[in-house]
């Protein structure tokens, strides 16, 4: 429903209001979730940016104090090798939220230029694309990660272009849909008559437009690439152990659950749970409800 | 309609065919020597030799690539490394257990998902519909392997409720004559209850994990479709005409929000067909998962490029067998036809 002022849209406008901060207000209460999802955000991105140099050394060893239960001097309780479990979910932070967000912005970047392509020029290198894409889309990318890792080899590089991989279809479809209905619109006629080849238009004109459904789809994306590394890393696939990483945290944790010591699986595995859901609850308000 | 059939299974093949050549492309195309990792990381320069010559490595890739087409069209698979086994016949000893893992999975996502979709529909924007769409990000946002730990943890080692992840059955107990692979089913065929019930015990917790997960997206579809027949003019006719309220829920609403929602919850079950390796590791269920993750840990490629192709074709299969469920529950589509609601 349009709202601008005196074409008679049902809605009153309001004129944004810009004084001292109180703009947030609004978007508290028409969006609260998202909110949420940006407050834990901002504290893993402390914890990420920062923590590591206030906390103890993620792979020093202290065997004297091995699975000693959450206490003031370690918030999260020691694991086996007496490592302090929350130094190492802070610095894992760092490494996880990374390769999240890196990975987001690879796989649509690439993604959304072979959507414009399809998308734009249509005809034979649509089909072939298009098709392309089914075919990897018919295996679940947490698989299609794994046997890329698989194949490239073990190191945290081969991880994220694996991830990026299985998630780089989900961006081609998004932006060829897009781009679809984009280059019949007048600006797109507009651009060719003023003389622009049809790469400029494509890249400069049509994927700019054709970028907002990607853009919710990318803070999802960032939240899924987290629980597929640490996934990979906990069936040992990837970034491997005495690095500190959530997922190879839990899996070295899962063995000493069954005597009582929770937190050094638990915790970490939180971590990851509430960090994918910082950005599900972003995305999920920005309009990715029906993804 | 026999031409829509012969159209989509044409469509099918062609798409069968493009993910065998893509697995090929990975296992034996991509940087990596395939040889050097099956023979792990000390093997002499012989021992390589010798293992390109095994597995036809050292050919030109052309020649491996009608080898490797022709096996596969004949459904060999290759033999394991690991077992000295064959893929195709080790995968499909394995298959009923993921099948019967995904079935219950899904079947209690929907019988969760559905009421809580309809529910935040009906109730849009109060405290429901929100606590409903937190539901849902939870279990979008979820790992397998924290869920499926805090389970164990609780309802085995705390208190008790469920045996441990030991697998399908107790280590002690005999399985049922295998007649569908169903333990649940197998057993009640041949009526031994307690078998069943132990069955369905060792079954709660993986299914569970698995079934919050697949739930998320359920309700979500299931909102969304909801919401937008209930908006669509003929909910607002047969309110109009005052018809009861849960009338139109049900009747109106909620058989026309059945396509979609049927659509979303084949493709789930299709990506759930291959097994989950996080949830059959976790649980020892000795499913396809449960061997990719076997052979990962061995790097027995043949083992898992057979299961890759596996899980592509399974997911194949079932999206035709969708196409036909949907004209079945929707009769205005005629196969072929876009619906125009």
């Amino acid at each position: 429903m349009p709202t601008e002022p005196g074409t008679g849209g049902t809605e009153r406008f309001v004129p944004p209001r810009i004084d001292g901060g109180r703009e947030v207000l609004p978007l508290a209460s028409r969006k609260p979730l998202a909110v949420v999802g940006m407050v834990i955000l901002s504290v893993y991105i402390l914890l990420a940016a920062v923590g590591p140099f206030f906390v103890a050394d993620p792979v020093a060893t202290d065997p004297a104090n091995a699975l000693l239960p959450p206490s003031l001097d370690h918030l999260m309780g020691t694991d086996n090798f007496g490592r302090d479990v929350f130094a190492r979910a802070v610095h894992s932070a760092r490494l996880d939220l990374t390769l999240g967000v890196v990975i987001a912005i690879c796989a649509m970047v690439i993604g959304s230029a072979i959507g414009v392509v399809a998308g734009y020029w249509g005809g034979a290198i649509d089909e072939a694309l298009m098709r392309l894409t089914d075919i990897v889309l018919a295996f679940p990318g947490f698989v299609l990660a794994l046997i890329l890792v698989a194949v490239l080899g073990n190191s945290t590089l081969n991880v994220g272009i694996a991830v990026t991989a299985a998630f780089v279809p989900y961006f081609i479809r998004l932006t060829r849909a897009q781009a679809l209905s984009e280059r019949e619109l007048e600006y797109v006629d507009g651009a060719k008559l003023a003389g622009n080849r049809s790469g400029r238009v494509a890249f400069i004109h049509v994927l700019p437009n054709s970028l907002q459904p990607s853009l919710v789809t990318a803070t999802l994306v960032a939240g899924w690439a987290i629980l597929t590394v640490s996934g990979l890393a906990f069936l040992g696939v990837g970034i491997k152990p005495p690095t500190a990483e959530w997922g190879v945290m839990v899996s070295e944790g899962a063995r000493d659950i069954d005597a009582g010591h929770w937190w050094t699986s638990l915790f970490p595995g939180g971590m990851i749970v509430l960090a994918s859901m910082a950005f599900h609850f972003i995305g999920d308000e920005f309009g990715g409800r029906e993804a | 309609m026999w031409t829509y059939l012969g159209r989509r299974l044409l469509v099918s093949v062609v798409t069968v065919a493009g993910i065998v050549v893509v697995v090929f492309f990975i296992m034996r195309v991509l940087p990596g020597d395939a040889a050097a990792v099956r023979a792990g990381p000390y093997a002499s320069e012989e021992k390589l030799e010798q293992i390109r010559e095994q597995f036809g490595l050292s050919d030109p890739v052309p020649v491996q690539f009608v080898n490797y087409v022709t096996d596969a069209v004949t459904g060999d698979l290759g033999t394991s490394i690991r077992t000295g086994g064959e893929v195709t016949e080790e995968l499909l000893i394995r298959l009923p257990a993921s099948l019967e893992l995904a079935f219950y999975a899904v079947l209690l996502a929907v019988l969760a998902g559905v009421p809580v979709g309809v529910a935040a529909a009906a109730r849009r924007d109060t405290w429901l519909d929100r606590a409903a769409r937190v539901v849902a990000v939870l279990g979008s946002s979820m790992a397998f392997f924290w869920l499926g730990l805090i389970l164990t943890f609780v309802f085995f080692f705390k208190l008790g409720w469920f045996p441990g992840p030991v697998g399908r059955l107790g280590i002690t107990t005999q399985p049922p004559e295998t007649i569908t692979g169903f333990f649940t089913i197998d057993a009640a065929l041949v009526g031994d209850w307690g078998l069943v019930w132990e069955a369905f015990t060792y079954l709660a917790l993986p299914a569970v994990t698995v079934g919050f997960v697949l739930s998320a997206p359920i309700i979500k579809i299931v909102r969304s479709s909801m919401i937008e027949t209930l908006d669509s003019e003929y909910v607002r006719t047969a309110r109009a005409v005052g018809v009861p309220g849960r009338q139109v829920l049900f009747r109106d609403g909620f058989r026309n929000a059945l396509v979609p929602v049927t659509t979303a919850i084949g493709i789930i079950f299709g990506y759930m067909l291959g097994g989950n390796i996080i949830v059959e590791l976790i649980f020892a269920w000795p499913g396809v998962g449960r061997y990719a993750y076997e052979a990962l840990r061995v790097n027995d490629l043949e083992a898992l490029q057979g299961f890759v192709i596996v899980v592509g074709l399974l997911y194949i299969v079932l999206n035709v067998v969708i196409d036909f469920v949907y004209s079945w529950i929707d009769p205005r589509i005629k196969l072929g036809q876009k619906v125009v609601a």
